[in-house]
């Protein structure tokens, strides 16, 4: 049985990320975006839509998903995959807000 | 040059040699073939030698049981033969003197043979015409029934040996009863279809010959035969998507609805030109009428149209977006990606000065002041009025190209020079350099009013005959920074020469000696279409109060991603002018409410980045942690 650890690490304050905005956390397999939705919930994926490679945090924030800046197209950001018809999906990241401290749970190397 | 020649025209070019009317001597060769010869003694090398003469019925077993046989068969109308315990069918059958060799006939025969073994005597065989397609990559030809005309019958025959193409209608009184096509075949079914019903084409039959869509151009009440096109039709150029994808995926998800077959397609999911075909393509498969457009309402989280929707904002004096959406009934609290950027914009346009715009519901271009490209990266477009420019302005953009790696200069279309491949982090230094230069945002990213575009006129042109340039430097500094539901680009032309390219253009202006022709509602996008004339005025200070007038007409009623071109042709270009030159009192309110307007919009957003700190978060990425 493998077990995943996960190294739980502050990226940023919640108050870094401007309602319905995005930041971009650099990291060494990709860019991860990290998104503030209107209910102030945290969600945190890689930077890369599945259509074209689109930088999502560029996009609009609506509810819990976002608009790829170049294709339009929505991707959940509580599952991590585009609303249909379009199909594909996005690697999402655990994150949890705690005092106002965004965390972001990474893969323990 | 008949279909025959032109087949064998086309097979010469891809390498294949005829040798026809010869009669074949001997073929060489001893341990093995080496060619043929032939009677009038022309020669072939060949390796290998097929004899093919067609089909030829083997009639031997009939001949003995003393059956009439001519070259096959002889069989009557009931497929009986002379023996009548004996019936025959198929290719070895021969009816009132023909052998046919493909399969739908002998299925028809089939059916009557075993109707009367069956003991039947009503059903008779009557040929059918038949149509055939050759099938050889790049060469289309297609013949069906009568292939020439006998006796009282006439040909029509189209040769464009250019083209290599060729087409025949073998025609008895008002009916055609014969085709053959040679490079174009696509209106060989309809044709066909023609023949098999026996339609009388009396009416069209001058035009027949020049396929389908002339006959049609005339009749416009006859339907196009979505069924007839074959699925390999391309219906969607922006998409690449054929006529079988998109029936194919209609059946095999369900499709009803015009915008599912979009969404699940992606036919006409890019410019929409090709939208009323697909509407066929789905009316075609499902055997239905399918509505046309209706008016549409904001996006999917409301059922208000455009129009209800602003009529509210201004009579209700809704002045946040949460207002329009909890007045209307929105179905979602916060609105969606479609929705929110058109209220954004119908809130600010009713309610300048006092909306605070949303920045957060406009999209990346608008956000922050750049065009986003396919890599991530941005462009910058500097403004230059008028497409004029200076020496310091150059080297400014020489020295940033230079100090920031920036990837491409190039001129744009609205004479504009654009940097390319500018990083997001980057974009505010680069912003502060132009600005320091005197450079300001060109807008270049935005709904917005993008580039006047001027020839130099009067000023040096040998035919102008007036500033164009400072006319067009005036229109620029007059609508700069002002938000429009889609992108507005304006031109001034000094002469009808037109260099500036005045006519497609959403305001366009051509000078003459007395004075400047007002055009609008012009597009060199994906619908090119021509300016409509306004008229003529006099001075260059009625341009101005037109061009702000028509602009602010436009940006009150039209809707949110409308170009003017689209919108004009919904409300006609006598609205436009009954609004701007009949009433010249409601002209005048347009144009100062234009102006009120640009006293809020006409800010310097990329002063604000570079130097004040707006949005800054926005611009830089957090801290790695690993």
């Amino acid at each position: 049985m493998s077990v995943t650890t996960l190294d739980w690490v502050q990226v940023c304050r919640l108050d870094d990320i401007l309602p319905l905005g995005a930041r971009v956390l650099p990291a060494a397999k990709g860019e991860i975006a990290i998104f503030r939705c209107s209910d102030d919930s945290v969600f945190a994926v890689r930077n890369r839509c599945p259509h074209k490679h689109g930088p999502l945090s560029e996009g609009i924030v609506h509810g819990h998903k976002i608009a790829c800046p170049l294709h339009n197209w929505v991707i959940d950001l509580e599952t991590g995959e585009a609303a249909a018809p379009d199909i594909g999906c996005m690697p999402k990241l655990p994150v949890r807000v705690e005092d106002g401290v965004v965390w972001l749970g990474m893969v323990a190397a | 040059m008949s279909a025959g020649k032109l087949l064998q025209h086309d097979l010469t070019e891809r390498g294949i040699s005829f040798f026809t009317n010869g009669q074949t001597e001997m073929v060489t060769g001893t341990d093995r073939v080496t060619g043929g010869k032939l009677a009038d003694g022309r020669e072939a090398t060949a390796d290998l030698v097929v004899v093919a003469i067609g089909i030829r019925p083997d009639t031997d077993l009939a001949r003995t049981a003393g059956l009439d046989v001519n070259r096959g068969i002889v069989v009557g109308d009931n497929m009986g033969t002379t023996d009548p315990d004996i019936f025959a069918v198929g290719e070895c059958a021969e009816h009132r003197g023909q052998c046919v060799g493909l399969v739908a006939p002998i299925w028809d025969m089939a059916r009557v043979c075993a109707h009367h073994l069956a003991g039947g005597d009503a059903m008779l065989y009557a040929a059918q015409a038949t149509a055939t397609r050759l099938k050889i990559t790049g060469i289309d030809v297609y013949s069906a029934g009568q292939l020439a005309a006998g006796e009282d019958e006439d040909e029509i025959v189209l040769r464009d040996r250019r083209r290599g193409a060729y087409r025949k209608l073998v025609m008895r009184g008002g009916q055609v009863i014969g085709t053959v096509l040679y490079g174009n075949v696509t209106d060989g079914d309809w044709y066909f279809d023609t023949i098999k019903r026996g339609t009388d084409v009396s009416d069209i039959a001058d035009r027949m010959i020049l396929g389908r869509a002339a006959t049609q151009a005339v009749d416009v009440a006859t339907p196009l035969d979505i069924a007839a096109m074959p699925d390999d039709t391309q219906i969607c150029g922006c998409n690449g998507v054929c006529k079988g994808a998109i029936v194919d995926t209609i059946k095999a998800r369900g499709l009803t609805t015009y915008d599912e077959v979009k969404a699940h397609t992606k036919a006409s999911a890019s410019c929409g030109t090709c939208a009323p075909l697909v509407r066929e393509v789905l009316a075609a498969t499902l055997g239905i009428e399918v509505a046309g457009p209706t008016v549409p309402t904001v996006c999917k989280c409301t059922a208000c149209t455009h129009e209800e929707v602003r009529a509210a904002i201004v009579s209700q004096s809704l002045k946040t977006q949460d207002a329009v959406r909890q007045a209307m009934g929105w179905t979602t609290s916060g609105g969606c990606a479609s929705c929110r950027p058109a209220l954004n914009y119908y809130v600010l346009c009713a309610w300048p000065g006092e909306y605070q715009d949303e920045s957060r519901s406009r999209f990346i271009n608008e956000r922050v002041h750049a065009n986003i490209q396919k890599d991530g990266t941005y462009s910058v477009i500097p403004r230059m009025w008028g497409g004029t420019t200076t020496a310091v302005e150059l080297a400014a953009i020489a020295n940033v190209a230079t100090k920031y790696d920036i990837a491409e200069v190039k001129v744009t279309g609205g004479q504009r020079l654009a940097l390319y491949g500018v990083k997001k982090q980057d974009l505010p230094a680069v912003w502060g350099e132009l600005n320091d230069a005197g450079l300001v945002s060109g807008h270049a990213y935005g709904k917005a009013l993008r580039t006047v575009k001027t020839c130099v006129g009067l000023e040096w042109c040998r035919f102008g005959t007036q500033d164009s340039t400072t006319l067009g430097k005036r229109r620029e500094r007059m609508t700069w920074g002002n938000w429009t539901p889609h992108e507005f680009k304006m031109a001034v032309s000094g002469c009808p020469r037109n260099c500036a390219e005045a006519t497609i253009k959403d305001f366009g202006v051509v000078c003459v000696d007395s004075g400047y022709e007002l055009l609008v509602a012009g597009n060199g996008g994906i619908v090119l279409g021509g300016t409509d004339r306004l008229c003529t005025v006099a001075t260059e200070d009625e341009v101005l109060e037109y061009a702000a007038a028509y602009m602010q007409l436009y940006r009150e009623e039209a809707r949110y991603l409308d170009r003017t071109a689209p919108w004009v042709e919904r409300v006609g270009i006598e609205y436009v002018r009954s609004r701007l030159i009949d009433d010249a009192h409601g002209r005048r309110a347009l144009h100062q409410r234009f102006l009120f307007a640009q006293s809020f919009f006409q800010d310097a957003p990329w002063a604000e980045r570079a130097k004040q700190g707006v949005d800054a978060s926005e611009f830089q990425p957090l801290a790695a942690r690993n």
